[in-house]
């Protein structure tokens, strides 16, 4: 190490300086590649797998079959023709029919038009290369030897499609209503509820922000709730409220819960903590001292309003809005359960794939998917940067001032509020202990029988825990030291530009795109990786990939905040970084490190979409177990499974906030002199 | 036992690297049975042949089906036992199948058999397509008593009717194919234009529509019998309608997954689940096995179901499943708004 300052003193003239890379630098770079080759493989690998399936197409071949026609006596005499030909003569079938799925059948005897199954003829046929493929009833047939049946036996035979590339799936889908209006609901219902939230998250942050009511930790507190349960659940709770056995269905005044209505509260149900998070930290960096040269101008306090909040925290209420539109055009466990007849995009990748196994098109309802998703998050990410810049150095924070009517106001719409989160969950936990909803009030512990439920099962709930807290750990390990690297790497620019890229991707990937992308890489038996399918290891993987960019933002932000100087320090020491970052830099960030892990294993309790194309039959998981009771008709023991997720989640951040105290106040001592 | 099957136990058991007192082989058994049936099957099937372990892989039938398909090209299966025929015969038209014919299939009623020789399936038990009537709600909204299917589209039921979405949900495609074959392709679908004018919503499974009728949610559920006769006995003010123009239906089968690393074992199972032991288990939850003169009659199941179930076509149902799919997706999907 001694001679590397007499290298670069010695080195001829002319030649730009270079810092020498020591054995730390590779190593730390070398990690960074692992981390983005787990990037790449869980994720760039499975999207290109999902994009290319959605190009891969069925078309009747018709060049590949070839007939033959006997006379009355059953003498084949005339020369064998093929289906080509014989179409082009009858036109039985138009080129645009062709393009089929998967599953498609095409009868042989669309191409005799006058063909009778009583008629003493017979036919043959055959494949002109080894991979046609016909059924003779429901027996597969394959190859280029004639196949010689009776006309009874020629009316069951199906011509099968052969897998080609194209854009016919892409053609197919916005040719079918029924599936590109999806598109139009989709954005219809998330533009609702994104303007519906973020209106009641920005009155409830500006609220606690700027009122001197009582009571704001509970109420913060309660308004976050919605984040610990899986998004589905309001939508049981609505059903038990709004139903046609509703609570207080008179309410909708005749009007449906399943359908539009019932997803627009559902929605705004579980994105409001995410908005008000968000709008809560636009509003504590405001400047008190505009709002004092607001008052040395005599403004009133609407236009105050108008030109001092509403432009500073601007950019946190469309990130909000960009944030709470994401959420709700690619959920899909609401939809699911109160949605109705009203399709959306992420059900329809559902419907695609468990109901009609028409993976081809769960790919291309995928693809369309990720566009609006795409486009929200990068409009969120650009203002998102910009956000940070408003806060100068000078600033002075604002302090509210008492004000009695203003204060009982607040305080009662936020009250509202809490009653609607806190209401929707109790009627969950009530509905749950009912023993047969309406006709037997009795309360009974019997709709936590999982085991007797179809597609519960107490184990879907040890398996989630055991999920979630396989991701906590292993996820904070992957994303901290990630982050650590790539932030603390000297040189290696583009690099590490790169890998920052590969971090963001995934918050623009909806869960049911990353899921359905799995299956398509992970299933294929040519995959080395093939064994992972159908593990627990998948799911954590997924789990991790699919919440890797906020993780991985928090680890940045807190890694930032701390000075370059530690590194130089370290290495003038001669010190390894690894030491350095075990002594140093984990201790100081441990806070950040809690808040991963804390965020990790309540996603991973709750998250449905990306896991419910993964789960096997021994690693269920009680989110979607919630799912499937729901689909089953066990709405009771669904909304029972729900609230153990909650309350499990409740309990794990009750433990968080005890740990990060004791933790805390042994490792952040040096914060408070 | 053979000694032959001792060894082979014997040996996957070293492969695997386990040891225990018996000699165990594992099976992995895909299935659609409902979950508080799997327990039983097992132990049952465990007091003949304690050495074959069952490893159940449940979820519902197009679940089942779709994980079937996607691993093709590496089945994880080693045998279904309990899936839709209708289902089995679309594995068997992708040649996922390996055709056996178990001892005793000629004891079978041979509508229960897949009709190439050896069958590539054997069915269990018949489910079949009833209507769920929630006796106090229908009361309460003054509705009659339905007897047909042609009765459910009076206009009296409007918004009161519901029922699974044939484009998820087996039972729903089998109540979609019992009207085509019973009111022939033109009078099927002028009866579903009828029948969508009532119709609340379409539920992606085909429980949902009788529970939900049990719990009063919509007082007519299009269901299946065994649904309705469960909920009847959990103490839902249920009656279980069977529609006088017949029935649909589909059954239940067992077949074995070719390229399976264990084809001694599956069988020994497939074997074991045509013996009349079987079948009689089957009946508890079944009123229609597959074994004839075995079936006892069911607690709550409707009288006549027997005789009401129509001559179904699998074959047909299976080789034209994608184009009345699509037709129904065209008439029926496209109306998003829900209505009531």
């Amino acid at each position: 190490m001694t001679t590397t300052a007499d290298m670069t003193a010695s080195a001829p003239k002319g030649r730009p300086v270079r810092a020498k890379l020591g054995r730390d630098d590779f190593v730390m770079r070398g990690y960074m590649l692992m981390i983005a080759a787990y990037l790449v493989i869980a994720l760039a690998l499975p999207l290109y797998a999902m994009l290319s399936k959605s190009f891969s197409t069925y078309t009747f071949d018709l060049g590949a079959y070839e007939f033959q026609v006997s006379d009355e006596e059953g003498r084949f005499g005339a020369p064998p023709v093929s289906a080509e030909a014989l179409n082009s003569e009858l036109g039985a079938v138009a080129p645009d029919d062709l393009a089929t799925s998967a599953d498609g059948r095409l009868p042989a005897t669309s191409f005799f038009p006058d063909f009778s199954f009583r008629s003493p003829v017979k036919y043959r046929i055959r494949g002109t290369d080894s991979d046609a493929v016909y059924l003779v009833g429901s027996e597969r047939r394959t190859g280029t030897e004639w196949t010689e049946l009776t006309s009874n036996d020629f009316r069951r035979v199906m011509l099968r499609p052969a897998a080609k590339r194209g854009f016919e799936n892409y053609v197919t889908y916005f040719s079918t209503p029924a599936l590109f209006r999806s598109i139009q609901n989709s954005l219809l219902i998330a533009v609702i509820s994104t303007v519906i939230t973020v209106s009641l998250a920005f009155c409830f942050a500006y609220a606690l922000n700027r009122s001197c009511m009582r009571f704001k930790g509970l109420f913060r507190l309660i308004a976050v709730a919605p984040i610990l349960v899986p998004s589905l659940l309001p939508g049981i709770a609505l059903v038990y409220l709004f139903g046609n056995q509703g609570m207080i269905k008179g309410l909708l005044m005749g009007e449906s819960i399943y359908g539009p209505i019932g997803i627009v509260i559902g929605s705004v149900f579980f994105t409001f903590p995410h908005a008000m998070i968000i709008i809560t930290t636009a509003l504590a960096i405001a400047d008190a001292r505009l709002y004092e040269a607001a008052v040395s101008l005599k403004a009133s306090r609407w236009k105050t309003f108008w030109t001092v909040t509403i432009p500073g925290a601007r950019y946190g209420l469309i990130s909000a809005a960009f944030v709470v539109f994401n959420l709700v055009i690619t959920d899909f466990g609401l939809p699911k359960v109160i949605g109705g007849q009203y399709n959306m995009l992420a059900v329809d990748i559902y419907k695609q794939v468990i109901g009609q196994q028409n993976f081809e098109m769960g790919a291309v309802v995928s693809v369309v998917l990720l566009v609006p998703a795409v486009i929200a998050f990068t409009v969120d990410r650009i203002v998102q940067k910009r956000q940070v810049a408003l806060l100068s150095t000078r600033s002075v924070p604002y302090q509210p001032t008492p004000n009695s009517r203003f204060d009982w106001l607040c305080f009662a719409y936020c009250g509202l509020v809490a009653v609607f989160i806190v209401g929707l969950l109790a009627v969950c936990q009530y509905a749950a202990l009912i023993k047969f909803w309406p006709y037997d009030l009795s309360l009974s512990l019997k709709n936590y029988a999982f085991d007797l439920m179809d597609g519960g099962g107490w184990d879907s709930y040890y398996n989630s825990i055991q999920m979630a807290l396989l991701t906590a750990v292993i996820g904070t390990f992957v994303v901290f030291t990630g982050a650590y690297m790539v932030e603390k790497t000297r040189g290696f620019g583009t690099g590490r530009a790169l890998f920052q890229l590969l971090a963001m991707l995934p918050m623009a990937i909806p869960g049911m795109v990353l899921g359905l992308a799995y299956i398509f890489f992970f299933n294929d038996p040519d995959n080395p990786l093939n064994p992972v399918y159908g593990t627990m290891a998948i799911l954590v993987i997924c789990t991790v990939t699919h919440f890797y960019t906020v993780s991985h933002l928090t680890a940045v932000t807190a890694l930032k905040q701390m000075d370059t100087e530690f590194e130089s320090v370290a290495a003038s020491l001669k010190q390894p970084f690894y030491k350095l970052f075990t002594r140093v830099t984990v201790p100081v960030c441990l806070p950040s490190v809690l808040d991963i892990s804390i965020y990790l294993f309540v996603n991973a309790m709750t998250t449905v979409s990306a896991v419910v194309f993964l789960y096997s039959p021994t690693t269920t998981l009680a989110s979607v177990a919630v799912l499937n009771m729901d689909d089953a008709g066990d709405i009771a023991p669904a909304a029972a499974m729900g609230m153990m997720i909650f309350y499990t989640n409740a309990g794990a951040r009750l433990l968080h906030v005890l740990i990060s105290k004791r933790v805390l106040a042994r490792t952040q001592a040096w914060r408070t002199r | 036992m053979t000694l032959f099957n001792k060894l082979l136990a014997a040996a996957a058991v070293g492969v695997l690297g386990v040891s225990g007192a018996v000699a165990q082989t594992e099976l992995t058994v895909y299935t659609a049975v409902e979950a508080e049936d799997l327990k039983r099957y097992a132990e049952t099937f465990n007091a003949e042949h304690p050495d074959i372990n069952i490893n159940w892989v449940r979820d519902s039938t197009g679940i089942v089906t779709a994980k079937l398909l996607a691993e093709k090209n590496n089945p994880q299966a080693d045998v279904v036992w309990g899936l839709a025929a209708t289902s089995l015969l679309l594995l068997k038209s992708e040649g996922m199948l390996e055709a056996y014919a178990p001892a005793g299939v000629d004891k079978l009623d041979p509508k229960f058999v897949d009709n190439s020789t050896p069958p590539a399936w054997v069915g269990m038990d018949a489910w079949v397509a009833s209507v769920c009537y929630n006796t106090v709600e229908a009361g309460k909204l003054g509705l009659p008593v339905p007897t047909s299917w042609k009765d459910l589209t009076d206009p009296v039921y409007k918004g009161h009717l519901i029922m699974p979405n044939p484009n998820s949900s087996g039972t729903g495609f089998l109540d979609v194919s019992s009207w085509l074959q019973m009111f022939g392709e033109e009078g099927g679908w002028a009866y579903m234009d009828a029948l969508h004018e009532n119709i609340a919503r379409y539920t992606h499974s085909g429980s949902k529509p009788c529970k939900l009728a049990a719990a009063g949610e919509i007082p007519i559920g299009i269901s299946f019998a065994f649904r309705g006769a469960k909920s009847k006995a959990a103490g839902a003010p249920l009656e279980i309608i069977v529609p006088s123009e017949g029935v649909g239906w589909d059954m239940e089968a067992t077949a074995i997954v070719a390229g399976t690393a264990n084809l001694e074992a599956a069988k020994t199972l497939v074997d074991w689940s045509i013996t009349q032991k079987a079948n009689e288990m089957y009946n508890t939850g079944y009123a229609v096995v597959a074994m004839p003169g075995v079936a006892k009659p069911v607690e709550h199941f409707p009288e006549g179901l027997l005789d009401a179930m129509i001559q179904n076509d699998f074959e047909w149902a299976a080789n034209n499943r994608k184009a009345i799919l699509a037709e129904w997706q065209k008439r029926y999907d496209a109306k998003s708004e829900p209505k009531s």
